[in-house]
Formats: C-alpha cells, sequence, structure tokens
C-alpha cells in the first residue's frame, strides 16, 4: 500500500518533468543561445562558450522596444475586454435563449474565422484605409477582433448551455431581468471560462504577425511580434538570432505573469462550480 | 408567466447579439465579401481592370485564359513533338505557326482545350493533402496530449500553479519566432537536436530534418503539436473545473474506479468544450501557414493550402485565382466544422 | 450567492480593481486615439513637402538610408519620413504590393529588388525624364538594362550585390592548395580538407555549402553553376527559353553531386545565413555567398577571424565564371502625392556623391563602376576592390525580360532544381520538363 503510493508520486513527478522537459525545453535553449554572439551562437556546446548580456542590451537600443510593449499589452486587453464585452452577451442569448436561426447565426459566425489570414489580407487593409485608421492600434484592434470574436463566441456559448437552470430561474423568480440574470448569477459562474477564452485571445492577439506587420508602418506603432522579426543584423541577409532570442525570451516572460495571475481565476471556477450540485 | 419571459428573453436576446453582429460584420464583412468576389475576377496585382470571369478560376473547360496572347491575335500553344510555337485563332478555328504566321496542322497532343482551374491543379491537391495529413495528425496529437495535460494538471499538487504556467509558454511564443526556434534546434549542422543525438551515439552523424522531404513533414508537426497543445490543453482544464465535485464525488460513493469515472463520467462531461477546442484548432490546423512559411518556405513538399493562395496571391499576383484557391479552402473548412459538429451533436455540442 | 456580508477587506480590494480598470481603460483610450501621423518626421519645419520612404529595416540599411534622406532633407527644405520594412526580401515585396494595390499615397519611394522593376514596373513612374544622358552613363550599364521595362526606367540602381566564393585561407595553407579557379579544383579541393579535417577529429566539417532551399537564392546559385558552364541563363536577353542543353544538364549533375558528398544534406533547407553559420563556425572550407558574409567572418566574436578569403566564384570546363548580380534600386510609386520631390530625393541618394559616402561608411558595393576606382573608397573599404572583378562578370536575373511573371519563372526554376538535388527527378527529365513549363507560361517566348 505505502510502497504503491510512493511509486505514484514517483509517477506523477516523472509527469511533471515530462510535461516541463516538453513545454520549456525550446524556450530555455532560446534564453541559453541569448547569451551568445558571433560564431559561439552556431556552437551547439553552449557551455562552451561565455555567457554575455550584449544581445538584452541591444534589444533596447536603437528601437523603441519599451514602447513596441505597451502597444501589444494595449492592443491585447483592448480587443480581450472589447470581444468579451460582446461575447458573453451574445453567448447568453445563443446558449441560454430559444431563438429561431440560432444554430444558422453561430455557423455564420464560424464562417468568418474559416478564411485564410492572407486572403483577407488586401479586403482589410482597404477597409482600415477607407476607415483612416492606417498606422493606429486601433486597426490592428479592429482586425483582431475577427478572429477573437468567433472564437470567444463560440467557447463562452458552450459553457453558458451547461450551466445548470435551477440558478436562473430562482433568480428570475426572485424578479431579475435578464441582464440581471446575466450579470449577477451566470457572470461569476463563467469566471473560469472568461479567463482561460480571454487569455487564449489574449495571447493570440499578442503573438499575431501578418495584420500587425502590414496595417502599422512606423517603428512606435509596431507591436512586439513585429518588432522582433523587423529586428536585424547590421547587413542584409544577416538573421539577428541572439537579439531575436533575447527579445522572445523578455516577452515571453510578461505572459507567464498574465497566467499565473489568470490561474487564480480559472481555479475560482473550482468554488463556483462546486455550487452548482 | 413562463411565456412571458420567454418573449422578454427573447426581446433581449436581439440586443444581445447585436453589438456581436456589428463588431463582426464591421470588421470582416468587407474583407471576406470581398474574397469571395475577387474569386470570380481575373484580377492580377491589383483589382485595375480586373474582368468578371465567372467561375474560371475555379473549374471551367476551354483555352487557358493565361494562353491568350494579344500579339498573336489568339492562343499560344506549344506544339511538343513537332518543337513549334502555333497559334490558335478562335475566330477561324485552327492553327497558324507563331512565327510565320503559315497555316500549321494541329498538335497532336492537344493541351489548349482542357479542364482549368485551382481544382484541375495537381499542384493545389498536393497542396490539400499536405494540410489534411498534418491537420489531422495535429489536431488527433494535441487533443490526446492536451486533454492528458489538463487531466494530470486538475489534480492538486505541490507547484501546480506553476507548472500551468509552463505549460502555456509554447502558446505564448510567436509563431514567427517559435519556428525559427525550431529550425534553428532541427539545423543538421549546429542544430541542438543533432548534437544530443550524436553525443549520445545514435546516429554518426547530423540527420538535415528541415531538408528532406519525409522528415520536413514530422518537423512541422512537431513544431505545430509542441506550439498549439497548450490551447487545447487550458480550455479542457477550464471545462474540468466547471464539472460540478458533487457528480464525482456520486460516482466514488456508487464506487465506480479511475478508469471509469474518466471514461464514463469526467470525459462526456469535458466533451463539448473540448469538441469546440478542437474544432477551432481543426480550422487553424487547416488554415497553417507561418509556420511552414518560416521553417521550409514554398518548398511544395510541405506546401499547406494557405501557403499555395498566398504564393499565387502574392508572389504570381494573381489575385483572382488565389481567391479562388481560398475560397476552396474555406469550403474544406467548412466541411470538415461541418463533420465535426455532426459528430458532436450526438454528444450536446452547442450546434 | 455570496451569503455574507462584504468584509473592508473585500471592498478594498475591489476598489482598487475598479480603478485599475478605469486607469487601464484611460490608457488604452489614450494610446488607441493618438493620431495615426503622430510619427516623428525629420528635417526642417517649412514650406517642403513630406516624403516617406521604405528603407529596409537591416541595422546598417537603415542608419545609412536615414542619414542620407535626411541629408536631402535639410539640403532640400523638405521633410521625409522613414518607413521600416522587413529585411526578408518575400515579405517586403508582399508590403509593398498591398500598397499598390490599394492605390494608396503612404509610401512614396519604395527601395525594390534588383528582380522587382519588372514586376512592380506598371506601379513606378518613370524616371527617364528627371536622369540626364550624363548621370545616366555613370551608372552600371547592366543595371540600368535591368531597370529599364519596356522603355520607361523605372528605378535608379542604389547598391549592388554578387555571389562570391569565400574560403578558408588557413586551410588551404594547410593543404597545400590555391583557391580554385574552376569547379573541378573546387570539388576535390573540398574533398581533400573535408577528409583531412574530419581525419584530425572534426565529424562535422564539411568542404562547400551554399543555398540549396526551394527559394529565390536556389534560383541565383543554379543560374551561377549553368553559367558557368555555358549552358546560358535559363531565358535569354531576347526571352528565349534555353535551358534542355548538355552543359545546363552537366552543371546540375555537378552540384547534384555535392550533396551528401562535400556538402550537407541539410543545404537542401539552407538560405543564407544557415550556410554562414557553419562556414563561420569553421565546419566548412568554401561558401557560397554575397558581400555581407565578409564583414561578419572578420568579425570580433568570429571563430575564422583573419582566416578567410574572397574570389569570385569558380569557372565551369570553358573557363567562364559566372555570378548573380543582386542589390537594390530606389523607385517612385505612381500613387506618390509629391512624385518630382520623390524623384529628387532618389536621385540624391543614387548620386556619385552619397554612394561614395555610403562605400566609405559602410561598405556598400556602389552601382557606379569608377567608384571602384575611386583611392578614398578603396583606402576606406579594401574589400571592394576586391569584388571588382566579380561585379565585371556578374549577370542580372532575367527579370527585366519576363516583367510580371518573373516570381513564377524563379519558383518553377527552384522547384525543378530542388527535386534534381533531392534526388527525386534526374537532372535531364526536369531541365525538359522546365523548358517546356517556361515555353508555355512565356507563350514561346513573347513575354
Amino acid at each position: 500500500m505505502k510502497a504503491g503510493r510512493r511509486l505514484g508520486s514517483l509517477g506523477v513527478a516523472l509527469a511533471a518533468c515530462l510535461i516541463l522537459v516538453w513545454s520549456l525545453f525550446p524556450l530555455a535553449w532560446a534564453m541559453l543561445t541569448s547569451f551568445k554572439t558571433g560564431s559561439a551562437l552556431f556552437d551547439p556546446d553552449v557551455f562552451a562558450t561565455p555567457f554575455v548580456f550584449s544581445n538584452y542590451v541591444a534589444v533596447f537600443k536603437g528601437q523603441p522596444f519599451g514602447r513596441n510593449i505597451v502597444n501589444s499589452v494595449v492592443v491585447a486587453a483592448a480587443v480581450v475586454a472589447i470581444g468579451l464585452a460582446v461575447a458573453v452577451p451574445a453567448a447568453y442569448a445563443l446558449g441560454r435563449v430559444r431563438l429561431r436561426g440560432r444554430g444558422l447565426m453561430l455557423a455564420a459566425i464560424l464562417a468568418a474565422s474559416m478564411f485564410p489570414q492572407v486572403a483577407v489580407l488586401g479586403g482589410m487593409f482597404e477597409l482600415i484605409r477607407h476607415l483612416r485608421l492606417y498606422n493606429s492600434l486601433a486597426a490592428l484592434v479592429l482586425s483582431y477582433l475577427t478572429f477573437t470574436v468567433p472564437f470567444t463566441v463560440w467557447v463562452l456559448t458552450t459553457y453558458m448551455r451547461d450551466l445548470p437552470r435551477e440558478l436562473e430561474e430562482a433568480a428570475v423568480i426572485d424578479g431579475c431581468s435578464p441582464p440581471g440574470v446575466l450579470w449577477r448569477v451566470l457572470l461569476p459562474l463563467l469566471r473560469p471560462a472568461m479567463a482561460a477564452t480571454g487569455l487564449l485571445a489574449f495571447i493570440a492577439a499578442w503573438n499575431e504577425f501578418l495584420f500587425a506587420l502590414s496595417f502599422t508602418a512606423t517603428d512606435e506603432m509596431r507591436t512586439v511580434p513585429v518588432a522582433i522579426a523587423l529586428f536585424s543584423g547590421a547587413s542584409s541577409h544577416e538573421l539577428p538570432w541572439g537579439n531575436m532570442m533575447a527579445a522572445s525570451v523578455i516577452v515571453t516572460l510578461p505572459l507567464v505573469l498574465l497566467v499565473l495571475l489568470c490561474q487564480r481565476q480559472i481555479v475560482a471556477g473550482l468554488t463556483a462550480g462546486a455550487l452548482k450540485g | 408567466m413562463v411565456g412571458g419571459l420567454a418573449r422578454s428573453q427573447r426581446r433581449w436576446a436581439v440586443v444581445f447579439l447585436l453589438p456581436m453582429l456589428l463588431a463582426l460584420g464591421g470588421a470582416a464583412g468587407w474583407p471576406l465579401l470581398r474574397t469571395a468576389m475577387l474569386s470570380l475576377t481575373d484580377a492580377g496585382l491589383s483589382t485595375e481592370g480586373a474582368r468578371f470571369v465567372g467561375l474560371e478560376n475555379y473549374l471551367s473547360y476551354g483555352p487557358d485564359p493565361a494562353a491568350y496572347d494579344a500579339g498573336l491575335g489568339g492562343y499560344y500553344v506549344l506544339d511538343v513533338a513537332r518543337d513549334a510555337d502555333l497559334v490558335w485563332r478562335p475566330g477561324s478555328d485552327s492553327y497558324f505557326n507563331a512565327d510565320t504566321g503559315q497555316p500549321a496542322p494541329a498538335p497532336a497532343e492537344n493541351t489548349l482545350f482542357a479542364w482549368r482551374g485551382v481544382l484541375t491543379q495537381p499542384a493545389w491537391w498536393r497542396a490539400v493533402g499536405v494540410t489534411l495529413g498534418l491537420a489531422v495528425a495535429s489536431v488527433l496529437l494535441e487533443t490526446v496530449l492536451g486533454v492528458a495535460m489538463a487531466l494530470f494538471l486538475a489534480r492538486p499538487m505541490r507547484g501546480r500553479a506553476l507548472l500551468r504556467a509552463s505549460v502555456l509558454v509554447p502558446w505564448a511564443i510567436p509563431t514567427v519566432v517559435g519556428a525559427q526556434l525550431w529550425n534553428w534546434m532541427l539545423n543538421d549542422q549546429y542544430g541542438v537536436l543533432n548534437a544530443a543525438l550524436i553525443g549520445l551515439g545514435l546516429i554518426p552523424r547530423g540527420i538535415a530534418w528541415t531538408a528532406e522531404p519525409g522528415l520536413s513533414l514530422l518537423a512541422i508537426l512537431v513544431a505545430d503539436v509542441w506550439k498549439t497543445t497548450p490551447f487545447i490543453a487550458l480550455l479542457a482544464l477550464a471545462a474540468l473545473h466547471l464539472v460540478p465535485e458533487a457528480v464525482r464525488e456520486a460516482a466514488r460513493v456508487d464506487g465506480v474506479g479511475c478508469w471509469g469515472m474518466l471514461r464514463h463520467i469526467t470525459l462526456p462531461l469535458i466533451a463539448p468544450a473540448v469538441l469546440v477546442a478542437v474544432m477551432f484548432r481543426a480550422i487553424d490546423a487547416l488554415r497553417l501557414f507561418d509556420l511552414v512559411f518560416v521553417m521550409t518556405g514554398n518548398s511544395p513538399n510541405t506546401a499547406t493550402m494557405s501557403i499555395y493562395a498566398r504564393q499565387q496571391m502574392v508572389d504570381f499576383q494573381r489575385l483572382g485565382f488565389g481567391s479562388a484557391a481560398s475560397m476552396v479552402l474555406v469550403a474544406i473548412v467548412a466541411l470538415v466544422a461541418a463533420v465535426l459538429l455532426t459528430l458532436g451533436r450526438r454528444r450536446g455540442a452547442v450546434l | 450567492m455570496n451569503t455574507q456580508p462584504p468584509s473592508e477587506q473585500h471592498l478594498l480590494r475591489r476598489c482598487a480593481g475598479a480603478l485599475a480598470i478605469a486607469v487601464g481603460l484611460l490608457l488604452i483610450g489614450w494610446l488607441l486615439a493618438a493620431p495615426a501621423d503622430a510619427a516623428p518626421r525629420h528635417g526642417v519645419p517649412g514650406h517642403g513637402v513630406t516624403v516617406s520612404i521604405a528603407c529596409s529595416s537591416t541595422g546598417m540599411d537603415q542608419v545609412a538610408c536615414r542619414e542620407g534622406a535626411e541629408a536631402w532633407a535639410r539640403q532640400s527644405g523638405n521633410r521625409v519620413n522613414i518607413v521600416s520594412t522587413p529585411s526578408s526580401a518575400t515579405a517586403r515585396l508582399a508590403l509593398y504590393q498591398q500598397f499598390l494595390a490599394a492605390r494608396a499615397p503612404d509610401i512614396d519611394v519604395f527601395t525594390i529588388d534588383v528582380v522587382w522593376p519588372g514586376l512592380l514596373g506598371r506601379y513606378l513612374i518613370d524616371l527617364g525624364a528627371y536622369v540626364d544622358a550624363a548621370r545616366r552613363a555613370e551608372y552600371e550599364p547592366a543595371l540600368m538594362r535591368n531597370d529599364t521595362v519596356d522603355g520607361r526606367l523605372v528605378a535608379l540602381p542604389w547598391f549592388a550585390d554578387a555571389g562570391v566564393l569565400f574560403y578558408r585561407q588557413d586551410l588551404l595553407d594547410k593543404y597545400h592548395l590555391k583557391p580554385p579557379d574552376d569547379w573541378a579544383a573546387l570539388s576535390a579541393d573540398a574533398a581533400a580538407i573535408q577528409r583531412g579535417e574530419r581525419a584530425a577529429g572534426n565529424a562535422r566539417f564539411w568542404g562547400y555549402v551554399w543555398q540549396g532551399r526551394a527559394y529565390e537564392g536556389l534560383t541565383c546559385n543554379a543560374l551561377e553553376w549553368i553559367g558557368s558552364f555555358g549552358g546560358g541563363s535559363i531565358i535569354a536577353a531576347d526571352g528565349k527559353v534555353d535551358v534542355d542543353n548538355p552543359r545546363a544538364i552537366a552543371a546540375l549533375h555537378m552540384a547534384r553531386g555535392w550533396v551528401g558528398t562535400i556538402t550537407p544534406p541539410g543545404v537542401l533547407n539552407y538560405s543564407e545565413e544557415e550556410a554562414r553559420g557553419v562556414f563561420q563556425a569553421g565546419n566548412a572550407a568554401f561558401m557560397r555567398n554575397w558581400p555581407y558574409a565578409w564583414a561578419l567572418a572578420q568579425g570580433q566574436d568570429s571563430a575564422i577571424r583573419g582566416k578567410v578569403g574572397v574570389a569570385a566564384l569558380p569557372a565551369g570546363p570553358g573557363g567562364r565564371h559566372s555570378a548573380v548580380l543582386g542589390g537594390w534600386q530606389l523607385a517612385v510609386s505612381k500613387f506618390s502625392a509629391h512624385p518630382k520631390q520623390a524623384a529628387a530625393l532618389v536621385l540624391y541618394l543614387t548620386s556619385r556623391a552619397e554612394q561614395k559616402r555610403r562605400a566609405i561608411a559602410y561598405t556598400f558595393n556602389p552601382t557606379m563602376p569608377s567608384l571602384f576606382d575611386d583611392p578614398e573608397v578603396l583606402a576606406a573599404a579594401p574589400f571592394l576592390g576586391r569584388l571588382r572583378p566579380v561585379f565585371a562578370d556578374a549577370v542580372a536575373r532575367p527579370s527585366a525580360v519576363v516583367k510580371t511573371r518573373y516570381n513564377e519563372v524563379s519558383a518553377a526554376i527552384w522547384t525543378r532544381v530542388h527535386a534534381v538535388l533531392t534526388g527525386e527527378a534526374t537532372a535531364a527529365g526536369e531541365m525538359r520538363a522546365l523548358s517546356l513549363e517556361l515555353r508555355r507560361i512565356g507563350h514561346g517566348g513573347r513575354w
């Protein structure tokens, strides 16, 4: 019995290790190479050459990388905020109200996210120029809504549908109107789902590249992935690998922090979920 | 009372849906419509001077519009057997020598009249095959991995918060950078994977993971699974937290074992949420682009449908034709989504 | 739901949360509302106009571009706005095409690759009216021909590039060899050095690295092999397709033979940087690359600093050397609101004085042959003197001939050549197929 439990906990530790290596090894490798320059970059034996910090210094020199990070945060936060704000009520309508044409509407929403990005790029560019949003962060927020909204609506609709009906009915009997039910009863229950989808949408917006490259022009308006991709060596063809890795490490850390913060929300669902029974 | 509630609910539903419809319609309406319209034209780099050509970009029978040569006053035809340049003039329905203008015999092999359009292109079907293969393998693998990870991460243990955060790291690295990173690690000469394998004595010399036709697909698959497993894992984890503890407790009291709990209680309860996650991943996988583009470029061995469409639209300046390819891609995505939803309906999915 | 009365701490937390959200919203609102043209504009504020120029984001390129453009702005009383674009040529072309397709006047001056005049020519103004005969004669004629599409001068050459051979001087000395003058010598030397170095303990050593990925760089390499064998330039100046010939096939046979023997199999996914990575780590004897690799190989942190030599690419059996011409041109958009000022900026940046400054300060290869003889240039950048013979022999890719079809032609070339190199198909079969394919695309040479 005791031996079996010890074996079990060994298995858990082993699995945890496997997951850690699989998820983190590439980033760890990036971190190791971010301390290398010149020919040392091309040497797989990372401990054979000295570690240097020059790449981290270079990232913030010569380009407004700090501003790029702020831009990314603002765009991703705005996309998540707007996306959730429109998706939660929509998910309520689609998930909890018996509407005619509900399936059709869900299908149409889904269809909007089926187009390959490169195909809608031209039309999106025309739209943004028409709205005079070119080279502004608002252009990015607008274009990112096209992939955030369908995703959040669908995911939240699923969760919304699975919430127990009794709570809602009780609230209605207490005199709550649908907005009240949504705000006071369903929203707290949805917190884990909202945290999860919000987090995924945040990261998707944070990482988006093609639209960000196409709809901004000046270094001050760039987001992080574009800024990293536009890092370049001293001369053409040269890939500034060390700088790119340093920058990737820098921008991944705040996301890890964000994930740790959102955990509380996702875990909070445990208690909310327990209320259901 | 109940009828009144339903009516008020329905009235409110419209109000609730409106902002979403406005946001989506405003942002996505025109670009999507434009792609659909362009696919019916022969637009080049821009829409300037584009003609409406119906379904020609998809499928049509007749002389190749690209073979039309205004200078020759007809369609250019290469007579391979006689090694001659011919021109076919629709007015007279006969062949002429393109250099001398003299009447010429019809070529032995008729290449002028044939089925045209993206649906007849071997390169397109190859891209479809590559994409479907990659998408199926990738989505299957990451679903299994992601759900397994979620089940593991849902158990209380020390350091769980940190473990959860680390699981999300691959999703948090920009794809453009992640793809370069994998290319770097898989490089045959200075990549760490080969160095490790050589160090362990498993292989004598570095393997060219991204250069050999068979291996390059595998390399892309691994990178894609690595990148996107967190997506499924996180959504499955959120769903697990919505499973009422009381249900599990009741099952436990009834003497349901570990495996039975998983099979009959936990998995069915998170199935709808996982299915939605799988569907969005499938849609993404079928449109796979930047990972492949960074790792192996336009190589036909690994070209996906999006790569093909981009090459036509951007590299070859065939906006109309590329848009048609995109629309076929959308149709394939829609088909896959419909199949997934039909499968899911039995399990109580959204639609 | 929350049956207990909210505690004080709870209220406090709520308050702080609300405050944080409010501040966040304000910040977001402010940043989103920031005017799009808040970007700094350089130059004298005054009566002139603002000209936007798309420069490469590459460090040295951008610095040099900015300095030149700002100098023009000061001198002419106009303003310039620098738009940084990706250093990847494919990404940059896509971006330009998007601007041109939308007829956007946001960029006046484009920095375009040597193979783009034909692709974009219809959307660029004719600079012919702004350039007099004396000025025209100063530029390298091959580049001027390249930039003239259907009789219109759509761009002016800014700086040049050409394929060159890098070699390890120390290893040649060690094995008592001279820089190879033809491919046969290169193959033999590479094999000998590789054998020796591997026996000496470096199992990762290879003889020769180049660019074999399915992309534009492979087209360049293939054109160089075929050209040096006397197999033509795939598409001749008059538009005729000439690739299904024994010399071209022999050239590809040779390259196919390298893969797996003196060249790592991974070269089939190498672009410039992967090749440089192997060479600069000291794991290859020879490398085909562009001159940019020189400064990096000689850098402080290079493993082969002071051990590198550069020469023209080896000749084929007939003794002919062949190098593909690369480099960048400046062009003015047809949709520019200020074509006159934009053309003036282009003329300024491609002028003799500015090219001399760029050659001295940053070793950019000038597009005016006479600058290679300039003593000040040679004193500041002796490397340029060694490239002179390479540039004299360099040939342009057939982009001006095939115009808008160039990318399609190049894709056909690199796809077929790649299939030969992987061993999926034979050189003879693929060159035959390529010839037919190109003839169909080009209507038998009527591009």
